[in-house]
């Protein structure tokens, strides 16, 4: 059986004058279908980048991706476009609501942009948004919100397109702790039902809620495993890289 | 897809920054309006063109003499009048119209800048295509040319300050001799010296005396129908010819002619017109163009956050689009409002204005309903047009660079 994300030796290289940023330099990852999957690493050490290429919403500089068996890294524009909107949901650090649509308007986008009807499209959107809590805010602007109901207004947008992946990055980088908590347990239940989530941060105390830790450090995976290892969570020492820098 | 949500976003941010949307929808605001204020301002002169060729009657044929060509004979108000028995089924009357420069005096009081006219008993059936009508007393008569006798018809402005309203029967002199007024004319528009009410009219075997010559510069015919006109026309021009041996020193026009020549040039003011108000419609569209540029840049992250939901280029193309023809249909309706405004508030002034220039018809502007669905379709056709390019310009940008935008 074929994994639902296979990265085949992806390098992303940035090119900045005469200088060349290495990005990813060769990684291979390999999730499966329900897997909840943290990719964890120091600032500047790839996660990002990874998401995006994940996410289709950048394109490898060399190697393959191929999602749920299809190889997407050639793909052109609209063709991407078409993939992320029936198969990818994203969570931002931001939110990235947008400002001047009410809250169940913000949840519909995806269906609007899958063509689905305006009456199944409301009933998709008032769905998702119960599943997240917050039906009864379903008129509201975005910024009627707080922190924590807002990310919980994107989570209910991601899902709303019922997507084989959910992807975020530092979703609760902008959150207090226990809002964090919350947004976490949410995610972790969205897992047990049958989700497949990719979730990028830095904080290990985030990263081991995950079955599975991906370490990147300088554009390479270093570490691939249960989150239950103490390897897992070890920090490589980054006092020896810098002086090296 | 979502053409109503579009449509009701593009009226929202219209609607949150007014002053700016106001700016960018000005030269389209006034293009269409000058559109709509040139086309009803024409159709209405138009209109009154129309009024005035029914009044004047469709059986008109005007002469123009310019000079004696190559032969030195010249053509006389007689030789007119033996054309005329010649052709009596198509030619029925002949005025000649006579300048005279003189000195018009009452009592102590000088008139220089009146206008004297030498016309034949004809002229009464014909006046009203000069513009004038009788108010009391009678036009010059057959005898009153005939036998030269020293009378005249005089315009109101005369009449008010020289015989406050009196001046029939009265006496005015012109270059030394009397002449006994036998008719006053009805006032049209202001009383102004030598203007349109400022007219004396005399026989015109006077108006020779008086010039030392029976040259005359101007005739104007009648004959029995329009459809005759054209023979009419051409018994005049042949005749005209056989004296002058060349076309170059007259002219001979119909009414209906010169209908159709004052219908044309009415159309190609209009045109050059509105071509001119077309150029604001172009800044306009530029003016679209440049703040649906800065709207792309500044809305970067939502097209990112867009197009990491699934919109393709497309859906971001339809959506920009739709607001530059949203802005720039606001601006047409605003723009069609205040020409309506301006065309109404315009006319009553301008009948003022005509009618003191000796104009007679009522002019009546008023915006047309093609001028106005035209304009309409022309400002959301700029806005769609010139906001394609910034449409196209968000559309292509790369995911994840207008996401990362700050
Ligand atoms: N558009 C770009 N142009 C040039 N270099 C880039 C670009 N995007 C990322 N990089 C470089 O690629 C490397 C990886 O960046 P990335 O954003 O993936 O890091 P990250 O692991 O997400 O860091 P953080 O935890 O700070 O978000 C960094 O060195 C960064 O400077
Ligand atoms: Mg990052």
């Amino acid at each position: 059986m074929s994994a639902l994300i296979e990265l085949n030796n992806i390098y992303k290289i940035y090119h900045m004058g005469d200088t060349s940023v290495h990005a990813l330099d060769g990684v291979n990852i390999e999730i499966q279908k329900g897997e909840f999957v943290a990719i964890v690493g120091q600032s500047g050490s790839g996660k990002s980048t990874a998401m995006n290429i994940i996410g289709c919403l950048d394109v490898p500089t060399k190697g393959r991706y191929r999602l749920n068996g299809v190889d997407v890294s050639t793909m052109k524009d609209d063709e991407q476009a078409e993939i992320r909107n029936k198969m990818l949901g994203f969570i931002f650090q931001q939110y990235n609501l947008l400002p001047k649509l009410s809250v169940q308007e913000n949840v519909e986008l995806s269906l609007l942009y899958a063509g689905v009807g305006a009456a199944e499209r409301r009933r998709r959107a008032m769905k998702a948004l119960q599943r997240v809590g917050l039906a009864n805010k379903a008129r509201n602007m975005p910024n009627q919100l707080s922190g924590g109901q807002q990310q919980r207004v994107s989570i209910a947008r991601a899902l709303a397109g019922d997507p084989s992946v959910i992807l975020a990055d530092e979703p609760t980088g902008a959150l207090d702790s226990r809002t964090s908590r919350e947004v976490l347990s949410f995610l972790q239940e969205l897992n047990r039902e049958g989700n497949t989530i990719v979730l990028i941060t830095h904080d290990n105390s985030i990263a081991v809620r995950a079955q599975r830790i991906i370490r990147l450090q300088d554009g390479r995976v270093i570490y691939d495993g249960p989150s239950d290892d103490p390897k897992a969570v070890v920090q490589p020492s980054d006092t020896d890289e810098e002086v090296a820098e | 897809m979502g053409i109503e949500q579009n449509f009701r976003l593009a009226i929202k941010s219209l609607m949150s920054s007014k002053v700016r949307a106001l700016l960018t929808m000005l030269g389209i605001i006034i293009g269409v309006a000058a559109v709509i204020v040139i086309t009803g301002l024409g159709s209405g002169m138009q209109r009154m063109m129309n009024e005035q060729f029914e009044q004047l009657g469709a059986n008109r044929i005007q002469v123009n003499i310019f000079g004696r060509g190559g032969g030195s004979r010249i053509v006389d108000t007689d030789d007119m009048y033996q054309l005329m028995e010649k052709n009596p089924d198509y030619l029925t009357g002949v005025t000649p119209y006579i300048s005279v420069r003189t000195l018009v005096r009452y009592g102590t009081e000088e008139f220089k800048r009146t206008n004297v006219i030498g016309v034949s008993e004809d002229f009464a059936d014909m006046a009203s295509v000069f513009g004038e009508t009788l108010k009391e007393g009678r036009f010059i008569q057959y005898l009153d040319a005939a036998r030269k006798q020293n009378v005249c018809v005089i315009g109101s402005y005369i009449n008010e300050t020289a015989f406050n309203g009196n001046g029939l029967g009265q006496t005015i002199t012109l270059s030394g001799t009397h002449y006994r007024i036998v008719g006053v004319l009805e006032a049209s528009g202001d009383l102004v010296e030598g203007g349109g009410n400022d007219y004396i009219y005399i026989p015109y075997t006077n108006a020779c005396t008086l010039n030392g010559t029976s040259e005359v510069n101007l005739f104007m015919f009648s004959c029995p129908g329009e459809d005759t006109a054209a023979i009419a026309k051409k018994i005049i021009s042949d005749y005209l010819y056989s004296v002058y041996l060349s076309e170059d020193y007259y002219y001979v026009v119909t009414s209906a002619e010169m209908i159709t020549m004052m219908n044309m040039m009415i159309s190609v003011m209009m045109t050059v017109l509105v071509a001119i108000a077309a150029i604001s419609l172009l800044v306009g569209g530029i003016g679209i163009m440049n703040i649906m540029l800065v709207s792309v840049s500044e809305r970067t992250r939502e097209i990112g956050i867009r197009k990491s939901l699934g919109a393709k280029r497309r859906d971001i193309r339809l959506q920009f689009v739709i607001e530059a023809g949203t802005t720039s249909a606001v601006g047409g309706v605003i723009g069609i409002v205040l020409g309506a405004l301006v065309t109404t508030v315009a006319s009553p002034i301008l009948t003022g204005m005509m009618s003191g220039m000796g104009g007679s018809g009522s002019f009546n502007a008023s915006p047309t309903a093609g001028a106005v669905a035209i304009a309409f379709g022309v400002s959301v056709g700029i806005g769609v047009l010139f906001g394609y390019l910034p449409a196209n310009k968000a559309a292509k940008l790369n995911p994840i660079d207008a996401l990362r935008y700050e």
